[in-house]
């Protein structure tokens, strides 16, 4: 069975503060050198039958109407090949300011 | 009231928990309350609706994300649009915020700590359907509850909120959760659709509130939907 990821991060813009507490812990636990720290959410979409390009642009839907809010969240979609080598098929850019709800296609070839 | 006109509808979600009391407070206001449940796409001819505070869905995903897909939304969101007066309480701005009734989002509380407790605030807009009782710039002190009530949105959205005098209530005092600009509730653009973080519901009553300032936003829809009628 195939599989999709989504990736969903706060925009860069976008204060983290929970991505901000988990850095702020890691010295006191003997892990230095971390500068900064970002906390997102991963979605795993084990797909029936096979990924086509149909099928990956009804997953982008997904993500832009549902999984993401793209007010203040970036997301990325992929395919998790078998190989365990992903494959980047879109991705949002991050650079649209936040509510312009421009989610970008980045230009990946579909695996 | 006349020709039916008052009722107000409060939808309950899997999760919601100030549902009860915004149907209270309807009641305390002189209008008819109408429970109104998530599954169900009639609004039963309500005048109004109040989306409550609460935990819909266990806000999984985001706050509002999933109940803002629920059948009821489907029929809500439309007669918004229509200009139907809807009020969102905390988790109901969330759904609103996850509706694209109104701009922006809430995140996570810059402290990360939840928040309960009386909080002062200006109501900046009285042209609202919610807002018509109070006068400009009163302050207002009811309970805020929250552990995601930071308001955020884009500078572009923000100066447009502020231009159009759509910021309706802004904090008083010190931010308690780093919403951008100390916006506590805002408003679409044709003033029908309100949404905020702090609870008027929990402010009706002198037994139970800190004050009874929070009664103004019910009063006020019952006075719109008579002026409009």
């Amino acid at each position: 069975m195939a599989r999709v990821v989504v990736d969903v991060m706060l925009k860069p813009e976008i204060l983290d503060p929970q991505g901000q507490a988990v850095q702020r812990a890691l010295p006191r636990l003997g892990f230095e050198g971390i500068a900064d720290v970002r906390q997102g959410k991963r979605f795993e979409l084990e797909v029936e039958g096979p990924v086509d390009d149909a099928l990956l642009v009804r997953v982008r839907e997904m993500a832009e109407t549902f999984l993401a809010n793209t007010v203040i969240e970036d997301y990325t979609v992929r395919l998790e090949t078998a190989s365990g080598a992903e494959a980047a098929v879109s991705g949002s850019t991050g650079a649209g300011a936040a509510g312009s709800g421009a989610a970008s296609e980045g230009a990946g070839a579909t695996a | 009231m006349s020709g039916g006109l008052g009722r107000i509808g409060v939808v309950t979600f899997p999760g919601s928990l100030d549902d009860r009391d915004a149907r209270r407070a309807i009641s305390l206001a002189g209008g008819e309350p109408v429970a109104l449940w998530h599954r169900d796409k009639s609004l039963h001819d309500v005048d109004a609706v109040v989306l409550p505070g609460g935990f819909s869905y266990g806000d999984y995903l985001r706050c509002g994300a999933i109940a803002r897909f629920s059948p009821v939304m489907e029929t809500l969101i439309e007669q918004a649009r229509a200009g139907m007066p809807v009020l969102g309480i905390c988790n109901g701005f969330q759904v609103l915020c996850e509706s694209h009734l109104l701009p922006g989002a809430l995140t996570r509380n810059d402290h990360l700590h939840f928040l309960c407790r009386d909080q002062r605030m200006s109501v900046e807009n009285v042209n609202t359907a919610w807002t018509r009782d109070y006068q400009p710039g009163q302050e207002i002190t009811v309970p805020l509850k929250n552990g995601e009530g930071g308001y955020v949105a884009d500078t572009r959205t923000l100066d447009a909120l502020e231009a159009e005098g759509r910021v309706v209530f802004r904090y008083a005092g010190p931010n308690p959760n780093g919403s951008y600009r100390g916006i506590a509730g805002i408003s679409n653009e044709a003033g029908n659709v309100v949404g905020l973080m702090p609870h008027p519901e929990h402010a009706v009553e002198a037994l139970t509130g800190p004050t009874t300032d929070g009664l103004g936003f019910f009063t006020s829809v019952l006075k719109t939907l008579v002026v409009s009628s």
